[in-house]
């Protein structure tokens, strides 16, 4: 066992967390306040690769690893979730998918501009009625013989008002059910019948887009079809393993950032006399936040190390975002109250932390989904 | 138009980072990180932007140093330069700046024919600025040091030289020594990809006797400079710029200033 990052991924953090403190942080505070999606930040994330961390370079990708791609995302989220999240839906749920389904022509038309962030990608499998129970799509795609037409409506979805390329479960056979009846297609946004539907207007990861997709009699080419008709529900669930990896990286960022300009503040603010940092009691804190933040990075790093092994990693990354989303929530209300009432300011970032850490335990499933999940694995179902 | 470039670099102890000893008023540089050299970035940036422009260009990245600069020298590839060459050997340590010429200069006429050579005004922790414009005198090519602004015109170069109260604006051929300063450019982030690419191209490594050196022309021994003393510089405070419509208001508040100091 070794717990030592490689060079290269020693290197990537170091270039991340550069480009994340002097091109993200500066700006996170202010498009957290005016909900605006950093298009500017997105663009430089893709000329440098930031986009296509983990894809083969011959797929315009990096050629990294998931672990190099988890702590893109965390070194990102640590000054911005929003940030965070665009890149990880973007590749996880996107890019990934193509990656690991597509055929060679579609990763050739699809997966390069993703993975060289020319292109933005998002993943529509919710739906007003299709949560927790993914199976339960009511967008439905029919067979037109030269053509399938889809006609439903997703919901939360992530990168959705600024995305080009979609990754889209829908109906294909309901006599099926979930397991045979549900089919994956690539989505562009210029496709007929296809439109962007309302913005959310979110508690946290204000500065990520989060919209409806709706579709009427949408056209969709045949070649575009992701996977066989029928493999719907087991592309989009094995999509959501790898993106846990992500989510719990965005999760551990966060936890990451509340915790360092926590422990500055302390050593900065002064109260009876001495810095706070001073008193055992809130050292106390500081040592539990720290633990959980080590404990959630461990189980991350695990997760995204099976997956680059080829091994079974669903239930360790279930495990990974259980945990992280998690600590991100523990760690950043004690990051609000070490600050007191500046901390429930937005002068400090501990307040967006706060808003920006709940999420986290609710998209890309649940905290109760990873449970379920990890007691599936655990009892053999 | 294929440019053969040499980037001249240092590997130097993260400023920001460095803390004093309270007791010994003393730097301590224990796991104070190490980083590309500000100036140095900006030189490389500007070899990278003409090979942006001139797809042929073949940017050669040299420094001198101990084995881990090889680091840095990982950085330079993954921000794009072609090659990396680390002139390393313990009979180079301790050199001042004119040994470390020496041994710049024996690595640049080992590389061959060049047409520009980049380097930093000077490194953040020695602050000498002597470096570049030795190479080029003992390389016996024309430099113009503090550039601010360089564009290719025809077969020669264009550059705007920094001075204190205005610049020069100074026609050079090529082959040449140009040093930059941080305001040539804004200097680019390691690509994602290029790390992987970079960590796996071998960098040679150069010592004394593959340079070909005189070992009386390098080292610490051979080091004509000794240092007289270190101390630190007594703390000034901030200047104020008075500002007025006219020399006269300048004046008033400059006389308010001072006497509210007493000190007229």
């Amino acid at each position: 066992m070794n717990f030592q990052l490689t060079k290269e991924q020693e290197f990537v953090r170091k270039m991340v967390r550069k480009f994340a403190v002097n091109e993200v942080e500066p700006i996170a505070a202010d498009i957290d306040k005016e909900h605006r999606f950093p298009t500017e930040n997105v663009e430089k994330m893709g000329r440098y690769g930031l986009l296509g961390v983990p894809f083969p370079k011959e797929y315009g990708g990096a050629g990294g690893d998931n672990m190099a791609y988890a702590i893109t995302v965390e070194e990102l989220s640590r000054v911005c979730a929003s940030t965070g999240v665009i890149c990880s839906a973007h590749t996880s749920l996107c890019g990934w998918p193509l990656f690991a389904y597509g055929t060679e022509e579609q990763k050739k038309k699809y997966l390069i501009p993703i993975a060289k962030g020319e292109k933005l990608g998002a993943f529509g499998l919710t739906e007003p009625n299709a949560g927790t129970d993914a199976g339960g799509q009511q967008t439905r795609a029919i067979d037109r013989g030269d053509h399938w037409e889809l006609n439903g409506a997703k919901v939360f979805i992530t990168n959705g008002g600024f995305a080009d390329t979609f990754i889209v479960v829908a109906m294909t056979d309901k006599s099926k059910g979930t397991r045979g009846g549900i089919s994956a297609f690539i989505i562009e946004k210029e496709f007929p019948g296809f439109s962007v539907g309302k913005t959310e207007d979110k508690m946290g990861i204000c500065a990520s887009s989060t919209t409806e997709l709706i579709f009427q009699n949408c056209i969709v080419p045949k070649e575009n079809l992701l996977g066989q008709v029928g493999e719907g529900f087991k592309i989009a669930m094995a999509t959501l393993d790898g993106g846990r990896i992500g989510i719990a990286s965005q999760a551990l960022g966060i936890a990451q950032g509340a915790f360092d300009v926590t422990v500055e503040y302390m050593k900065a603010r002064k109260q009876f006399g001495k810095s706070i940092a001073a008193f055992q009691g809130l050292q106390f804190e500081i040592a539990d936040m720290k633990t959980r933040i080590e404990a959630a990075r461990l189980l991350i790093y695990q997760a995204a190390d099976r997956k680059d092994k080829h091994l079974k990693y669903g239930p360790y990354s279930a495990m990974a975002k259980l945990y992280a989303a998690e600590t991100a929530m523990y760690v950043t209300t004690k990051a609000v109250q070490l600050h007191g009432g500046y901390g429930y300011t937005k002068d400090y970032p501990v307040e967006r932390m706060m808003r920006d850490a709940k999420i986290t335990e609710i998209y890309e499933g649940t905290s109760e989904v990873q449970k379920i999940v990890i007691a599936a694995d655990v009892f053999g179902r | 138009m294929a440019l053969k470039i040499i980037v001249c670099a240092k590997q130097v102890p993260d400023t920001n980072e460095v803390k004093i000893d309270p007791v010994k008023n003393t730097l301590i540089r224990d796991g104070v990180p190490s980083i590309l050299n500000h100036d140095d970035a900006n030189a490389l940036e500007e070899a990278l932007r003409i090979k942006d422009l001139y797809k042929d260009t073949h940017i050669t990245v040299l420094t001198m140093g101990p084995p881990q600069a090889k680091d840095m020298l990982i950085e330079c590839l993954a921000m794009g330069a072609d090659e990396a060459i680390l002139a390393s050997d313990r009979a180079l340590g301790g050199s001042d700046t004119w040994a470390t010429s020496n041994a710049l200069a024996a690595a640049i006429r080992k590389i061959g024919e060049f047409d520009i050579i980049f380097a930093g005004r000077q490194a953040i922790d020695g602050d000498t600025a002597q470096v570049g414009p030795q190479i080029a005198e003992k390389l016996d090519i024309p430099q113009v040091t503090y550039v601010t602004e360089f564009e290719i015109v025809d077969k020669d170069i264009i550059v705007k030289r920094a001075l204190e109260d205005g610049y020069e604006k100074i026609k050079i051929g090529m082959p040449c020594m140009l040093t930059a300063i941080k305001e040539l450019n804004e200097p680019r982030y390691m690509h994602i990809g290029g790390i992987y690419e970079a960590t796996k191209k071998e960098i040679p490594v150069w010592g004394a006797a593959a340079l070909g050196v005189d070992l009386t022309e390098v080292g610490l021994e051979s080091s004509p400079t000794n240092v007289f003393r270190s101390f630190s510089p007594a703390a000034k405070g901030k200047g104020i710029m008075l500002e007025g419509d006219c020399d006269k208001d300048v004046a008033k508040a400059l006389l308010i200033r001072l006497k509210e100091k007493h000190a007229i």
